[in-house]
């Protein structure tokens, strides 16, 4: 007990003392917090109103950063795969890094269900034995998966560390298994999510078959792409050394993820657009605009652009190769997913209406306050969890060790 | 009916015995409880209008033995179970609350009436689309029976029923042979179509001098009431569900807004208060039913239950009884005498969409 507590005492005086650089990022970040938790407020005094939601168009930016952040949850686990079945080396090494991703990125999304409700204030009705749990709702299945995720990386991330901090070696007989019960797991959280969206006959722009896998694929790029990024961050402000072999095998990986994401969106494409069927009016919408309504035109061939040049350019051994230049295709890797992934597959599914209806959805001020809120809360949280990480794998952070201070 | 044993609540100090008697479904014979102070309710709510926070200060609301009636109403409703699962006594309570709430927000006797489904009773609709004339008298009759929302701004007006325009369309002889492509032999397709007794999008926002409109049919269309509703098994809260007569309610103390439920819905039946709905206290209809038409929050979803104040009594829905063809029919569908019945005996009827196997009990025929 008396070690939980130097651990935790230990972890909170390294990760809070940092350089001017580490305050600076921070209370930014603060700024955007502060403003979320004002239009937070607003949203739950004056309703969604203050949103550009309707009830044509019920699901919007916010579900669609939830939809996005799931998938960079369960990418987290393209470290964590090739460390333990592969034994790869480099990746071994920062794991533990992908876990703390993966906390980060399922707290978001817990977030971003926050603002999206109507009721956020009755949400403890979904829980038992004060509330009511559905088993033939998808939305149930998603936050079961949600919370059991991120308490299978809580457990498997802060053990790690927990072990690293006292020196005490790994008890491998239950981390193993509950490392690879986490793997299977993260899969788990992005079909989930898919089929929330996929089992909807009543929106036949999401109701097909090839949604887990393109979910699936997009996902093990972004989240990946995203990793390479911070990993290069990571090597340029601290002591600790990230191997080329790891952010290669990464890079490897996102190649292919994204190769075989543009490739299912082709097909989607094709196959919808060759029959021209009613059913084919969101995707047309998105491609090209319907009835003089063209709000997300530009927004989807942007993620075209992105995402292919982004597949071009990782396969050029020049740019892959050189760090600079690969820390350019993963953000656009990135942005390109973000943007196809989230408003690109969301809002077109509400467009035309059931009935028929053509509505357009524009982002207000405040979603976009709110979404830039939750990701710098992200950021926020992503830095504490990885500087105490990173402190604790240099050793810099140690039991009965001095309290050191971070770079 | 409920049993006459007024229920003891908190906070009841002033109440007088006629305000904790259940009302019946007619308010003439209610005396509504003492209107309490509208402004400390206010202050009261945006202190405590936030999340947990409002649990908490629910809490201390109700250990303080608050005066404030409506505020301690809010409270307890914040903490009641979902409606299917309360027991009688607490649907009495649940009920009383809220008659008493609404009559002074209101400013007149408001009943809540809690009847269930009646024995030998499965509720059915005929809809016939070659009478319609696109009135709209029934989306206007049901905003007001119902209590929708009839704010001005995006979102604040809430109408369940939408009647859609078809078009009837025409083809002419010079376009016959508009094939393509152009000047080849062999025409994959052609260009004499028209999209005849298609709903064009976006066109049911129709606002013509006169209807009928001489090119057009009209096609009303609101919540089927599934057999197999696909927003029921999407709802994670179970707030939406089927009662034993038929209709899919929602429990809007219960509602989440999570939204789930509009987006599983084939008929787009389903609307989001995005706001506190706006009912002016003149247009208010008192008589209501819990399941049905009482006046909704923000942030919670509502669609047409037929009428349950109505119909649980015998009485027809608005949009029925208000139809002025005599277009929209009625009644219980095991009642081999009902004219639902009838239609579904004697014409030819069909369902929307049935493709989906949500099997609507609202049928369309035409004679």
């Amino acid at each position: 007990m008396r070690k939980l507590i130097r651990f935790a005492t230990d972890y909170a005086n390294y990760v809070l003392k940092g350089g001017k650089q580490f305050y600076a990022w921070m209370a930014t970040l603060a700024v955007f917090i502060v403003a979320m938790l004002y239009v937070f407020y607003l949203q739950n005094t004056e309703g969604l109103i203050v949103t550009g939601m309707t009830s044509q168009i019920h699901e919007g930016l916010y579900f669609a950063n939830l939809v996005f952040l799931v998938g960079v949850a369960a990418g987290a686990v393209t470290i964590v795969f090739p460390a333990y079945v592969y034994h790869h080396e480099g990746m071994h090494k920062v794991s533990v890094l992908g876990e703390m991703l993966a906390i980060t990125a399922v707290i978001m999304v817990m977030m971003f269900v926050f603002a999206h409700m109507g009721r956020p204030d009755r949400l403890w009705h979904m829980i038992p034995p004060w509330g009511i749990y559905s088993l033939s709702s998808m939305l149930g299945w998603d936050v079961l998966v949600l919370t059991g995720y991120l308490i299978l990386n809580i457990i498997c991330g802060f053990y790690y560390l927990w072990c690293k901090y006292t020196g005490n070696p790994i008890n491998k007989r239950w981390f193993i298994p509950l490392v690879f019960v986490a793997i299977a797991w993260a899969l788990s959280i992005h079909t989930v999510t898919a089929f929330l969206i996929a089992t909807m006959p009543a929106r036949p722009m999401w109701h097909h078959t090839v949604m887990p896998i393109r979910f699936i694929a997009t996902a093990f790029a972004a989240g990946p792409a995203l990793i390479i990024l911070i990993f290069l961050i990571i090597r340029k402000t601290t002591k600790f050394w990230i191997d080329d072999s790891a952010i290669q095998l990464l890079s490897t990986i996102v190649t292919w993820c994204l190769g075989i994401a543009i490739f299912l969106t082709l097909s989607e494409v094709v196959i919808e657009l060759y029959a021209r069927t009613e059913h084919a009016n969101g995707l047309y919408y998105l491609m090209f605009g319907l009835h003089g309504l063209t709000r997300l035109v530009p927004w989807f061939w942007s993620a075209v652009v992105l995402m292919v040049g982004a597949f071009i350019l990782f396969l050029t051994p020049a740019v892959r190769n050189n760090m600079k230049l690969l820390s350019i295709a993963c953000a656009m890797a990135f942005t390109g997913i973000w943007i196809e992934k989230g408003m690109g597959l969301i809002v077109p599914g509400f467009i035309p209406s059931p009935i028929g209806e053509v509505t357009e959805y524009y982002p207000s001020f405040v979603e976009w306050l709110m979404t830039l809120g939750i990701w710098a809360f992200g950021f926020f949280v992503l830095t504490i969890l990885l500087k105490g990480a990173i402190g604790i794998l240099l050793g810099d952070i140690k039991f009965g060790g001095q309290t050191a201070v971070a770079k | 009916m409920t049993p006459a044993q007024p229920p003891s609540i908190d906070s009841g100090q002033t109440e007088s015995p006629s305000a904790a008697t259940p009302a019946s479904a007619n308010p003439a014979t209610y005396a509504p409880a003492p209107a309490a102070p509208q402004t400390s309710r206010r202050s009261f709510l945006k202190a405590g209008g936030m999340l947990s926070l409002s649990s908490l200060m629910g809490t201390a609301a109700l250990m303080t033995q608050s005066d404030d009636a409506h505020a301690a109403a809010e409270w307890a409703e914040h903490f009641q179970k979902n409606y299917r699962l309360m027991t009688d006594q607490e649907k009495l309570e649940a009920r009383v609350r809220l008659e008493r709430r609404y009559s002074a927000e209101y400013g007149k006797p408001v009943s809540v009436d809690i009847t269930g489904p009646q024995p030998g009773v499965l509720m059915g609709y005929a809809l016939n689309i070659r009478k319609c004339i696109g009135c709209r008298r029934c989306v206007h009759a049901c905003v007001a029976e119902n209590n929708q929302s009839r704010g001005t701004r995006p979102g604040e007006k809430i109408e369940w029923i939408q009647v859609l325009r078809m078009e009837r369309g025409k083809f002419e002889a010079e376009k016959m042979d508009h094939g393509y492509p152009e000047g080849l032999g062999i025409q994959v397709g052609g260009n004499a179509y028209t999209p005849a007794g298609q709903v064009l999008e976006g066109q049911f926002h129709y606002n013509p001098e006169a209807v009928p409109e001489k090119d057009a049919t009209y096609m009303p269309i609101a919540c089927m009431q599934c057999e197999k509703p696909p927003c029921v098994k999407v709802c994670p809260v179970r707030t939406t569900y089927r009662e034993g007569d038929g209709p899919v309610v929602i429990d809007y103390n219960w509602c989440i807004g999570c939204r789930m439920c509009m987006g599983a819905c084939p008929y787009w039946a389903r609307r989001i208060n995005v706001t506190t709905p706006v009912l002016p206290k003149a247009e208010m209809n008192p008589v209501t039913h819990y399941l049905g038409n009482r006046p909704r929050m923000r942030g919670v979803v509502e669609k047409c239950h037929w009428c349950l104040q109505r119909t649980r009594h015998g009485r027809y829905p608005a949009c029925v009884e208000v139809c002025p063809v005599g277009a929209r029919k009625f009644g219980n569908l095991l009642d081999p005498e009902s004219e639902v019945s009838k239609v579904l005996e004697r014409k030819n009827v069909f369902r929307l969409k049935a493709d989906l196997n949500t099997f609507p009990k609202f049928f369309y025929f035409y004679d």
